[in-house]
């Protein structure tokens, strides 16, 4: 029985985490690129319409995405079910998942706009691929982990309110 | 009617836009009384009623009077900036504060028992339920915001006076029954389920957010684009602001109402 109430917990934690990673990057990308650094431009001449919409919706999915999945979380410890590497790991699939969406998709195809103006964009798009990729993957072994151990373990590791 | 009222001398335009601005600001004057006296009716009958929701309806009625009366509403005609920052209070700061001073459960509980019965069959009617509804009240709010900004109405209100008392009252509802759609502080007989809110509020907030940058790059008939500019970051900066405040009460609803029973026999998702 506890180890199904752990099962059950799967999705719980992976969704709070990727969710919680999604608006985390948002939020960095925001703040720094946008407010500090002056990098990111609030609106380019090259954006298309498409290019606006899908900004929109990713904005406001990602503002909800970061107060949602901290409830989200808030909620996991009362019911005994938080797994810290699966959060931790779904966090970071999220977080480079956003950031290759935003890359290449939104920065590229749409031309929202660039990581940074009058330079060499090469650099910098590379540093941004290749941190998101391998956010992916450290993700993806994070969650890939969490289940093999608690399944092992399982019975003595949950139900148990801290 | 004062069509180009822009022509007129600066005086007659002045007189104008007080008169405007006093038809505008009485309803509020008139919200604040009933509810200042309906909250003393209730405390005298021995049953309390919470000071936090009192200042809440203060400030409230102070943010929108403050958008239509004084000296923003009367820059606001000239500077989009101003007016911007003016629907900032109207339509979004001071219903989402006259929703949480929740006005519909003092009223009921001041009222006698066949006149508040009156009100809640009202309350519960087809017509208030339609437009209470979360995807409706999304569109007239919303909906609305396009309309004036992506249109010559904008334009027209700035010449047409009944346009412009129009306008504002619609900005103000529209954003009051917004707010009501999705946060509840009053007995709502038509509830729906908070994924189903989370969603459309994700929907009408990109809307919102699509639009401040729509006007940032294409500014409204008759406005220069230095002001459009700032008018749009504005609505962008100052509506994440107020929808963060949404969100964290959507979220905090959730998580008081989901709350895990001892003895959980259902999951509840």
């Amino acid at each position: 029985m506890a180890e199904n109430n752990n099962k059950s917990n799967y999705p719980k934690n992976l969704w709070s985490g990727l969710l919680f990673g999604i608006g985390l990057v948002a939020f960095i990308d925001e703040a720094v690129f946008h407010q500090l650094l002056h990098w990111h431009h609030f609106y380019d001449k090259s954006t298309t319409g498409i290019g606006l919409v899908s900004d929109g919706f990713f904005h406001a999915f990602s503002w909800f995405a970061t107060v949602g999945s901290l409830f989200m979380l808030a909620d996991l410890p009362r019911r005994g079910g938080w797994l810290p590497m699966r959060w931790f790991g779904g966090l970071l699939l999220g977080a480079g998942g956003f950031q290759l969406y935003d890359g290449t998709i939104q920065h590229k195809l749409m031309g929202l706009h660039q990581i940074r103006y009058d330079v060499n964009i090469v650099p910098y798009d590379m540093v941004w691929y290749i941190t998101s990729v391998l956010m992916i993957i450290i993700g993806i072994a994070l969650l890939a982990r969490s289940k093999g151990k608690s399944s092992q373990v399982g019975v003595t590791t949950n139900h148990a309110p801290k | 009617m004062h069509l180009n009222n822009h022509i007129h001398d600066g005086s007659e335009m002045e007189f104008h836009g007080l008169s405007v601005q006093l038809i505008l600001s009485v309803p509020f004057f008139i919200a604040l009384v009933i509810y200042l006296y309906a909250a003393i009716l209730s405390k005298r009958r021995k049953r309390s009623w919470r000071s936090y929701r009192i200042v809440m309806w203060i400030t409230g009625i102070f943010c929108a009077l403050a958008a239509i009366i004084g000296p923003l509403a009367t820059r606001s005609h000239s500077d989009f900036t101003a007016h911007m920052l003016g629907h900032l209070l109207l339509g979004m700061l001071a219903p989402l504060l006259l929703v949480l001073a929740s006005p519909m459960t003092l009223i009921l509980r001041t009222l006698d028992v066949k006149h508040a019965r009156t009100l809640s069959h009202i309350l519960k009617s087809n017509p208030l339920r339609l437009i209470n509804h979360p995807l409706t009240a999304s569109f007239l709010n919303v909906g609305g915001l396009w309309l004036l900004y992506t249109t010559s109405l904008y334009q027209t209100m700035e010449q047409n006076e009944l346009v412009q008392i129009a306008v504002h009252l619609h900005v103000f509802l529209a954003g009051y029954l917004f707010t009501s759609a999705f946060i509840y502080a009053d007995p709502n007989p038509h509830r729906t389920g908070y994924i189903y809110r989370s969603c459309v509020l994700i929907i009408a907030l990109a809307c919102h957010g699509i639009l401040s940058k729509y006007i940032y790059a294409h500014p409204p008939m008759g406005v220069p684009i230095d002001q459009a500019k700032t008018g749009g970051l504005i609505m962008y900066y100052g509506g994440d602001v107020i929808d963060l405040i949404l969100i964290t009460i959507l979220c905090y609803q959730w998580f008081k109402g989901t709350r895990p029973r001892m003895n959980e026999a259902i999951s509840i998702k």
